[in-house]
């Protein structure tokens, strides 16, 4: 079990540690760099300026070199300064992170608390019409381009009967809890709709294969209620199977948290992602892809260790 | 059997029409998808003839008409005109053309990658298999989407392009294409490992090896052409999926560059038009779910057709 754990956590740190030189790579190939944009707003400096510069930053040196210094840096605690926040990069991103944690959390515990019932539900009779139905939307759910479920939502809501506001945070000047919260009504909505369709799926998928084994016969035979067999046995041995593939998922989840917060201007991480590769704000960029990366992995590195510890059948090498 | 009395190979033959066979008509119950195919083809051809439907409407996608802006539908222009007061149907037909070519153009792309390191990875076995599979694990845990935005920002010019290449107006086409299929290949490389661990026990393989062929003939004669059905399912289940990020990174506006109509671009200025013209905000949203769902329907029935999960068949 604890070389188990060990391997597998020794695997996810050589992938971060990849990934974070592939992403720094990355940033250093977005057009323009920081002295072009200093020289921009400074007619002044002359190239031999620009020049000194670079060296002062030790933008001349090899990339492998600049990520060293990068590397140290920020394992120091200094993530450097966001250009477009004219803030430290931390600074900016604790709040960011907290809405998007709101967010996402918020769709995810409806979500689930409809696509398990949801799931169960049709694979109580599989083939029928209600299992018919439910694949068919989930079916839908996975193939409808996410914004434009969110445009729709605000062409119906914000639009059309004006319920609701269209996208923001708060009301400027207003603020307060129940004014955010009437503005995460269909940020969340866009989003619990795109995860009950691929949440239920699996629902459904893994109790149906539950449900064809020999011990649910055995439930059976001895009597049980349908009711009985299909909550206290086949749904709780499902549930292992669902809470990996929930997990393996959260990759999914965060692209649609990035669509839907855009589409609404919700100031959460994906927004802030988006925002400052589109601003050239480097620091800022390269620190939230980083960790939205660290975050994926560290929920795939869970969903493996949850399926080993939940499910005493499997043997761990 | 009257395979028996045949001489082995015609036995051989008859036996591959019946699989045939049995698959066409496994494929035929999926009721979805047999309409689902009928349906990508009708939008196959559209998109074909959107040459033809401009000429006939007698407009030109290109041609802004500011005396002509957000009209609705009329005989001239059967679904209205967009903001510019360019013909909303032509540009739609032409916006599928992009779509349907970058999703079937990075699927097979991606198949392409995902077979060479599947087959690579099943055959070889070992540390070889090993360190695949690590970087396929690893590329499926990644949040691709975050990704695909700072690959299609990044300046080609940095990578040694000429700035004649790197700033060509068709450039954000084969960009797209090749950044969605980087991500794309993780589910093929899985089944065409899977395929290739079970069928390099099959006795013809076996006998392939110890009769002395190469390990590149082995793969290429024996092990790929039995791996073709888990292949087309899972190409065909990525096109929808790639489809999607496609339009998601041209609403963004790090996709396919407008004044080239894609769906996705097509709904980014549609954004600010909800409220005079919400019509316009629907039409391409609704091109882009028919196609996708289209190909989810496809590839399902497909899947039950060929059942990759029993290869044996």
């Amino acid at each position: 079990m604890s070389a188990f754990l060990i391997r597998r956590l020794v695997q996810s740190l050589a992938v971060i540690a990849i990934m974070s030189f592939l992403v720094y790579a990355l940033i250093g190939l977005m057009p323009g760099d920081p002295i072009d944009i200093m020289i921009s707003s400074d007619p002044k400096l002359t190239p031999a300026d620009a020049a000194r510069l670079r060296a002062l930053y030790g933008l001349d040196l090899p990339i492998g070199e600049r990520y060293w210094n990068w590397l140290t840096a920020a394992l120091g605690g200094d993530l450097g300064f966001s250009r477009s926040h004219n803030r430290p990069v931390l600074e900016v991103m604790g709040p960011h992170l907290l809405r998007t944690l709101l967010l996402m959390g918020l769709s995810f515990v409806i979500s689930v608390a409809i696509a398990i019932p949801l799931g169960v539900w049709a694979a109580a009779r599989p083939y029928s019409l209600r299992d018919y139905a439910v694949n068919l939307f989930s079916f839908a759910g996975r193939s409808a381009p996410p914004f434009w479920l969110a445009l729709i939502l605000i062409f119906v809501f914000a639009v059309w009967l004006g319920w609701l506001p269209a996208g923001g945070l708060e009301t400027i000047g207003k603020g307060g809890f129940w004014d955010r919260l009437h503005y995460l009504v269909l940020p969340v909505l866009a989003l619990t709709l795109l995860n009950v369709a691929g949440f239920a799926r699996f629902v459904r998928a893994e109790t149906i294969a539950v449900m064809r084994q020999d011990f649910i016969r055995t439930a059976r035979a001895k009597g049980l209620t349908e009711r009985s067999v299909l909550l206290g046995h086949a749904l709780r041995n499902a549930m292992i199977p669902i809470v990996t593939i929930v997990a393996l998922d959260f990759g999914t989840l965060f692209s649609g948290a990035l669509i839907t917060e855009t589409v609404f201007a919700y100031p959460g991480m994906g927004k802030m992602i988006f925002d400052s590769i589109l601003a050239n704000d480097f620091n800022l960029a390269l620190v939230g892809l980083l960790f939205a990366t660290f975050v994926t992995l560290a929920a795939n590195l869970g969903a493996d260790i949850a399926y080993a510890v939940l499910d005493p059948r499997i043997a761990l090498q | 059997m009257s395979a028996a009395v045949l001489s082995p190979a015609a036995g051989a033959a008859a036996g591959r029409r019946d699989m045939r066979r049995r698959r066409l008509r496994r494929f035929l119950r999926h009721r979805l998808a047999v309409a689902s195919a009928v349906v990508l083809a009708l939008l196959i051809l559209a998109a074909a003839f959107a040459p033809a439907v401009e000429r006939l409407l007698g407009t030109d996608i290109r041609n802004v008409d500011l005396t002509a802006l957000l009209q609705g539908p009329s005989l001239a222009h059967p679904l209205g005109t967009d903001e510019l007061g360019r013909d909303l149907l032509v540009r739609l037909l032409y916006g599928g053309r992009i779509s349907l070519l970058v999703g079937l153009s990075a699927a097979v792309f991606s198949a392409l990658i995902g077979a060479v390191v599947g087959i690579l990875a099943g055959y070889f076995g070992g540390r070889l298999d090993d360190l695949l599979m690590r970087l396929t694990d690893g590329v499926i845990a990644l949040p691709i989407l975050p990704l695909l935005i700072v690959l299609a920002a990044v300046d080609l010019t940095k990578l040694g392009l000429p700035a004649s290449v790197a700033n060509a107006s068709d450039i954000s086409l084969y960009r797209i294409i090749v950044i969605t299929a980087l991500f794309g290949w993780t589910g093929v490389a899985r089944l065409v490992r899977g395929a290739t661990l079970s069928l390099k026990e099959r006795e013809f393989v076996r006998a392939a090896i110890a009769m002395g062929a190469s390990p590149w003939r082995v793969m290429r004669v024996h092990i790929l052409p039995n791996a073709i059905s888990p292949i087309v399912v899972a190409t065909t289940l990525s096109v929808g999926g790639i489809i999607l990020f496609e339009s998601v990174l041209s609403f963004l506006g790090l996709g396919i560059q407008p004044p080239i109509p894609s769906w996705g671009n097509m709904l980014t200025g549609a954004q600010e038009q909800m409220t005079n013209a919400p019509l316009l905000m629907i039409w391409p949203g609704l091109m882009i779910f028919v196609t996708v769902i289209a190909f989810n329907f496809l590839g399902d029935g497909l899947q039950d057709a060929l059942d990759p999960r029993a290869l044996g068949d």
